[in-house]
C-alpha cells in the first residue's frame, strides 16, 4: 500500500508517497537523503538511528514513517552544520567524543534530549541515560565528558 | 517487513469495526513490539489498525483512590507523571527501568500489558496491584486476565483502552535485569493492600504469576525472615541462556525479600 505522509523535518514542510512498511530512517535516509542518522542494528537496541520527534528522543528504526504524521522530526542535521555547530556537537570534538564516529550522531542526539529534560546532570545520570545507545569502539569515557562539558555550556 | 494496508481510526468503534472487516489485522500501540515482530516476519499482518489517532487514550486520571492510565501512554509519561510519582511511586520506578530512554519515549502500557510478554516488566505491577483491565467491551479482573506465555483472555479484536489501579498502601517492585535488554530475569512486585498482600513475579515464568505462598508468610509477619524458609518450585520457571531455571527460583526469593526491605 502507498502512502502520502506530511511532517516537519528539521523546519521543512516535507511531503512523500511511500510503502506503508517504510520505517522513519529509511524515509529520512533513503527519501530525503539525510544520512546522518544511521542504521546500527535495526533492531531498536544501538541507538545509531536515534532522532527528536517533537522533542523527544526516539529510535527512527522502529517507528514507521506513516506514525510520524503531523510530526516534528529533528535529526542530526537540524541540530547544526559545520560553520555553526551545536554546543553538543562542538563538545564532542573538543572531548574527543568518538572513535569511529559511526554511533556519534545517535549519541548527540539522545544526549542533548538527556540535557534538555534533566535538570541536573552527573555520571551516574549521564551514563544510565545513555542506555539505548551502543558504542562498538567503547569509548565511553569521552562521550560522558563531552556531554557533562556541553551540558554546562547549555545552561548558560 | 512484508508490506501491509495501514489505517488511522479517530475513535475506539471505528479501529474496532476495521479489525473487524479486515482480513487479518493487528492494532498498533507504540510498536515497540510489533514492528520487531514485522522486521522479523514473525508477524505478517495484512493491516495495521494505528491508535494513536484516537483520543483520550494516552490521559492519566486519579479519582476515588483509583489510578487509571490510558492504554498508549507511554512509559516515560508514566514515569514521568506527577500523579503516579505521588499515587503509586513503585509504578512510576518501574516504568523508568524500562528498556532505555528512547524505548520509554515510545513503548505503551497496554501494549505491554496486552502483550502478555513473560519477562516485561508491567505485567508484575497490574497483577501484584489487583489493577481492572478495561476494555471496548468490559472490565477484567487481573487475576483472570494472564492465561500464558503471550496470551490473555483478550478476545479477537477486543481492544484494551486503559488500566485501573486502586491506590495501595505501600508498593515496591525490585528486579534482575537483564545486563543488556533491561527486561526482568525476575521482577517481583509486592503491594500492601487492604485486602492483604501480593506478590506478583515476572521473568520466572511463562506468565507473570502470584506467589501465594510468599502472600501467605507475608500476610502474617511482614518481614525478609517470613521469606528465608521459601523456596519456588524450580520445575514452574523459564530456562534459557540468561538463567537456568534453578537460578531464576532463586532469585524470585532475593528479589522478594528486598522488594520486602524498601518497605519496612
Amino acid at each position: 500500500m502507498s502512502i502520502s505522509v506530511s511532517m516537519n523535518v528539521n523546519g521543512k514542510a516535507v511531503t512523500q508517497e511511500c510503502p506503508a512498511n517504510t520505517t522513519l530512517v529509511d524515509l529520512l535516509r533513503e527519501k530525503l537523503q539525510l544520512t546522518g542518522t544511521h542504521v546500527g542494528c535495526d533492531t531498536s537496541q544501538c541507538g545509531a538511528c536515534t532522532v527528536h520527534m517533537n522533542g523527544r528522543a526516539i529510535k527512527a528504526c522502529t517507528i514507521l514513517a506513516a506514525q510520524c504524521e503531523g510530526a516534528e522530526i529533528t535529526t542530526i542535521e537540524g541540530l547544526g552544520d559545520a560553520n555553526n555547530l551545536h554546543p553538543m556537537q562542538e563538545a564532542f570534538r573538543e572531548c574527543h567524543g568518538l572513535q569511529c564516529g559511526f554511533c556519534t550522531p545517535g549519541m548527540i542526539m539522545s544526549a542533548v534530549d538527556l540535557v534538555n529534560r534533566e535538570p541536573s546532570l552527573d555520571e551516574t545520570i549521564i551514563r544510565e541515560g545513555l542506555e539505548g545507545n551502543i558504542c562498538r569502539c567503547t569509548g565511553y569515557h569521552n562521550i560522558v565528558r563531552a556531554i557533562e562539558t556541553a551540558a554546562r555550556k547549555m545552561r548558560n | 517487513m512484508y508490506d501491509f494496508n495501514y489505517h488511522k481510526p479517530s475513535s475506539i468503534d471505528e479501529a474496532v469495526a476495521l479489525f473487524i472487516d479486515l482480513e487479518d489485522a493487528v492494532y498498533l500501540a507504540g510498536g515497540h513490539t510489533l514492528l520487531p515482530s514485522l522486521k522479523l516476519r514473525l508477524a505478517a499482518p495484512t493491516d495495521v489498525i494505528d491508535l494513536a489517532g484516537i483520543p483520550g487514550l494516552g490521559d492519566i486520571d486519579y479519582a476515588g483512590d483509583d489510578l487509571t492510565i490510558g492504554a498508549l501512554t507511554a512509559h516515560d509519561d508514566v514515569a514521568t507523571s506527577p500523579v503516579v510519582q505521588s499515587v503509586i511511586p513503585a509504578l512510576s520506578a518501574l516504568a523508568a527501568g524500562i528498556g532505555d530512554a528512547q524505548v520509554r519515549n515510545r513503548g505503551t502500557i497496554g501494549g505491554s500489558v496486552a502483550n502478555s510478554d513473560p519477562a516485561a516488566d508491567y505485567p508484575a505491577a497490574v497483577l501484584g496491584l489487583d489493577a481492572t483491565l478495561v476494555t471496548n467491551q468490559r472490565s477484567i479482573a487481573v487475576d483472570e486476565f494472564f492465561t500464558g506465555m503471550f496470551e490473555t483472555v483478550l478476545e479477537e479484536g477486543e481492544l484494551l483502552t486503559a488500566i485501573r489501579f486502586p491506590k495501595p498502601e505501600a508498593a515496591a517492585y525490585v528486579k534482575y535485569p537483564n545486563p543488556a535488554s533491561r527486561y526482568a530475569t525476575v521482577g517481583v512486585f509486592i503491594a500492601r493492600t487492604t485486602k492483604g498482600v501480593r506478590v506478583a513475579i515476572t521473568g520466572a515464568a511463562p506468565s507473570v504469576f502470584r506467589a501465594t505462598e510468599m502472600e501467605a508468610a507475608l500476610n502474617v509477619d511482614f518481614s525478609e525472615n517470613a521469606l528465608a524458609g521459601i523456596s519456588l518450585d524450580a520445575d514452574m520457571m523459564n530456562e534459557d541462556l540468561h538463567a537456568s531455571a534453578e537460578y531464576r527460583a532463586h532469585l524470585c526469593t532475593v528479589m522478594a525479600r528486598r522488594a520486602v526491605a524498601q518497605l519496612s
